[in-house]
């Protein structure tokens, strides 16, 4: 076997935390990893938020972000340990052996200046090249990542590419210095799914053609199957798995591997057709100020105690259909019907009935929160608010919604903060319940979950439903969720329903050009996924 | 949670000026109007600080003059936090034309040098203490409401106090549950920042004799009294200029301990 080009032996990192109101203390964020990466193959990181991924792939650098200290093992790169390495040691390896790709690409380039000189920067820099050769290997690399005008794009401003097309020139700006090494941390992740695939496809090229070694860190299992040679499967900043990708993915030996390859393991009988909740006839709306509809012509139903999901990629206008149902955006024409009246088409004409029966969960449940309520407050005020409860009965009513969210005593007292993201959406959900609503609309609730978590709170939800027969509108653009909640489904494109019906009506062919590209995008666990798609769908995605 | 050395020292003489200043009555050996002693004496074991002008007693006048000083610098700063920070908030929620007007009105003010306004305010209405915080107060509810209307913005933007709006709440509920807690620290640190400010204004506006009126006396009043002994040496000017430094210093410790705490509460922003 050839010598590694990284190697982690035993790699601990620890940090210091700062808990407010409480003493500093000491935390192990990664203890005891021990990996290898062979020239020209890819390692596939992957675990939950906090599994320690992103730490371990910085620590390739000898990077601790934030007084993230690097305190045992080795971190062996071409055979020398660099975890003691001196700055300027350092300074010389950043950018010229191993170079990294950021989550978001848009908060990563500086928006003052044009494409090209960012690409060629550390290039030029670190002396690798001159300008004329980085300028040149830009231009080549642009191709290979299949990005349209490659002689030209290099004179644009970020601004104006899109979200795909940056991640990728972020993509060639790593490869330009000709690196041993590049880690990709979650570069799909931002994305919507039909550009996913289109980045992720010209990132495989990429790595094969130049020959680069690279660490691949995501919480999706699906999309690193795609490109990792091996993966190791992380959590607490511990190993728990490490072989090739197909044993991983096809007979995982660890209970959480098992776990994760089998995520999304609800399954949600279609419920029949039924008289309609709420009625959206025609509704077509735009924002103050501007001449361009952002809803055209939109109709939808829901039926009591069912659920209606709305997919489609951003920009399509799913929130802004919420938007207009809750009143925050009038619509310019239409009619919404909610439990047999006209609702108002502004906040200030709706009855407090209308406001109780008609509730709302946030995808972001940080800010859908006060940070300065207790979770009591939050869920009490309701209560208050529209049943006039106060005290014991207040208290009562507040825990036996604890319960309903499946959180015991004590939670009542503590501040969001306290919370970790499924128990913040948990309390959001308990929020939205007190008011006895009719109907929740449910705005991307589980996209910023990880995706055990995400399953938990999905199959609340649909408990719920059962038991309080309360309708949901639910928004997502992750169709695998669809799959598991819906009863209907109203695909969404540039803000119009371009297909709307039943659950199993819309999930079977004959399909039309975007919803078979919607569809076809979704990351499949298993090998060869990517290849098939790419070459059988019919349409083009629109971010590209 | 230790408290900081400098928060500790802030306290410390914060607290002490405002026992002097509530005690004043009992702890001034001399009344405020006894000129018994001679023209600018020294230090002495009778007069701790010296005589005045007319031979009046520094160290009690400082007392008195703690009073009036701190007592009009905090009625005018909570004037104008009461006043700004409500129509900061109150603009910052309602936005459209009512945003426009107040933000416009408090630009045509603050055109204007506060302390010409000040003056002419002053030289047309009754010189009393109402007057005074009124006027004082005013003039920097201005400043309150800028700040505080930026700082709701901020927040009005949450998707809580969407929230709210879509449960149904009334404007005084989001404003004083929802954005009130959430914009207290950079207040608060505003606070100890204007309350010295208003110390230096009426300090200012007595030395140009407009503002407290004998036989009643502030800080800046008395070093306006003395300023002519600076020029034969005497330091009795010098004694109310450094009891304003020093109580600017100690207000300002205590609010940079109270703004880090705050802001690093449980469940504070950014916390």
């Amino acid at each position: 076997m050839a010598d590694p080009l990284l190697s982690f032996q035993n790699l601990k990192i620890e940090a210091t935390a700062y808990p407010p109101g409480e003493a500093p203390r000491h935390v192990v964020l990664v203890d005891g990893v021990t990996v290898s990466v062979e020239k020209g193959k890819v390692l596939g990181l992957i675990g939950e938020s906090g599994a320690g991924k992103s730490t371990i792939g910085l620590s390739a650098m000898a990077f601790g972000r934030g007084g993230v200290r690097l305190t045992g093992g080795q971190i062996l790169l071409n055979g020398r340990d660099i975890r003691s390495a001196k700055p300027g040691a350092l300074r010389a390896l950043r950018g010229h052996e191993v170079t990294y790709v950021a989550q978001s690409a848009a908060a990563s380039f500086n928006p003052a200046k044009r494409l090209m000189e960012q690409v060629t920067e550390t290039a030029i820099a670190h002396g690798v090249m001159t300008r004329t050769e980085a300028e040149a290997r830009a231009v080549s690399l642009f191709r290979q990542l299949s990005l349209p005008n490659p002689e030209t794009i290099g004179s644009r401003y970020p601004h104006q590419v899109s979200g795909g097309q940056l991640q990728r020139v972020m993509t060639a700006m790593a490869l330009c210095p000709k690196p041993d090494l590049v880690i990709f941390d979650e570069p799909t992740t931002a994305l919507d799914v039909t550009t996913q695939i289109d980045v992720l496809a010209a990132i495989k090229r990429a790595i094969h053609e130049t020959g680069v070694a690279a660490l691949y860190i995501t919480h999706d299992l699906a999309v690193v199957a795609q490109v990792a040679d091996d993966i190791l499967v992380l959590r607490h900043g511990k190993m728990v798995e490490y072989g090739t990708t197909d044993q991983i993915i096809n007979a995982p030996r660890e209970p959480y591997t098992q776990a994760l390859v089998s995520v999304r393991s609800i399954e949600h009988a279609e419920k029949p057709q039924a008289e309609a909740v709420l009625s959206v006839q025609n509704v077509t709306a735009r924002y103050k100020g501007t001449n361009f509809d952002v809803l055209k012509n939109v109709s939808v139903d829901v039926a009591p105690g069912q659920t209606l999901a709305i997919v489609g990629e951003s920009g399509s206008g799913k929130s802004t259909l919420a938007r207009a149902i809750t009143g925050l955006l009038p619509p310019s024409a239409g009619h919404i019907r909610f439990a047999g009246r006209d609702l108002a088409h502004s906040l200030s004409g709706r009855t407090k009935d209308d406001l109780r029966e008609l509730q709302m969960i946030y995808q972001m449940a940080d800010v859908a929160m006060n940070p300065r309520q207790t979770v009591g407050t939050i869920i009490g005020r309701p209560l208050e608010f529209y049943f006039g409860l106060k005290g014991a009965e207040k208290e009562r009513r507040i825990q036996e919604l604890l319960d309903q969210i499946e959180m015991g005593k004590g939670f009542a007292d503590r501040y969001p903060a306290e919370l970790s993201g499924g128990q913040k959406q948990r309390v959001c959900i308990a929020r939205a319940l007190a008011a006895k609503p009719k109907l929740i609309i449910c705005d991307e609730v589980t996209s910023a979950l990880d995706p055990l978590v995400a399953d938990g709170i999905l199959k609340l939800l649909l408990d719920l439903q059962a038991r309080e027969n309360v309708a949901y509108l639910f928004i997502t653009h992750d169709l695998a969720t669809v799959k598991a909640i819906a009863d209907k489904i109203a695909v969404m494109f540039k803000g119009q329903v371009v297909r709307y019906g039943q659950k199993s009506d819309v999930l079977t062919p004959p399909f039309d050009d975007y919803t078979d590209l919607l569809l076809a995008s979704v990351p499949e666990m298993k090998l060869g996924w990517l290849e098939d798609v790419i070459r059988t769908r019919k349409m083009e995605s629109a971010g590209n | 949670m230790k408290m900081p050395l400098s928060a500790i020292i802030g306290l410390v003489l914060t607290g002490g000026f405002l026992f002097v200043a509530i005690f004043a009555h009992w702890i001034a050996p001399f009344a405020i109007d006894d000129n018994s002693g001679g023209q600018w004496e020294g230090m002495s074991a009778l007069h701790w600080l010296g005589t005045d002008t007319i031979g009046r007693d520094i160290f009690s006048r400082l007392l008195y003059g703690a009073q009036i000083t701190i007592f009009v610098a905090l009625a005018s700063s909570v004037l104008a936090f009461s006043l700004g920070a409500f129509l900061g908030f109150f603009a910052a929620v309602r936005g459209g034309w009512v945003d426009q007007a107040l933000s416009r009105m408090v630009d045509l003010v603050m055109a204007i040098p506060s302390l010409i306004v000040a003056l002419v305010m002053l030289s047309v209405l009754p010189l009393n203490l109402t007057v005074l915080i009124l006027v004082m107060g005013f003039l920097d509810s201005t400043r309150v409401f800028r700040l505080s209307r930026a700082v709701a913005m901020d927040i009005t933007v949450m998707d809580y106090v969407e929230a709210a709006k879509l449960r149904g709440e009334k404007q005084s509920w989001i404003i004083f549950r929802e954005i009130l807690p959430n914009a207290l620290s950079p207040l608060v640190a505003e606070f100890g920042l204007r309350f010295i400010f208003a110390v230096l204004f009426i300090s200012t506006l007595s030395f140009l004799g407009l503002g407290i009126q004998p036989p009643l006396t502030d800080w800046g009043g008395m070093v306006k009294e003395n300023k002519d002994g600076l020029i034969y040496g005497k330091a009795a000017a010098m004694m109310p200029a450094l009891a304003i430094a020093a109580l600017a210093i100690s207000v300002n410790l205590v609010a940079d301990w109270v703004l880090s705490r705050t802001s690093s509460l449980k469940g504070g922003r950014g916390g």
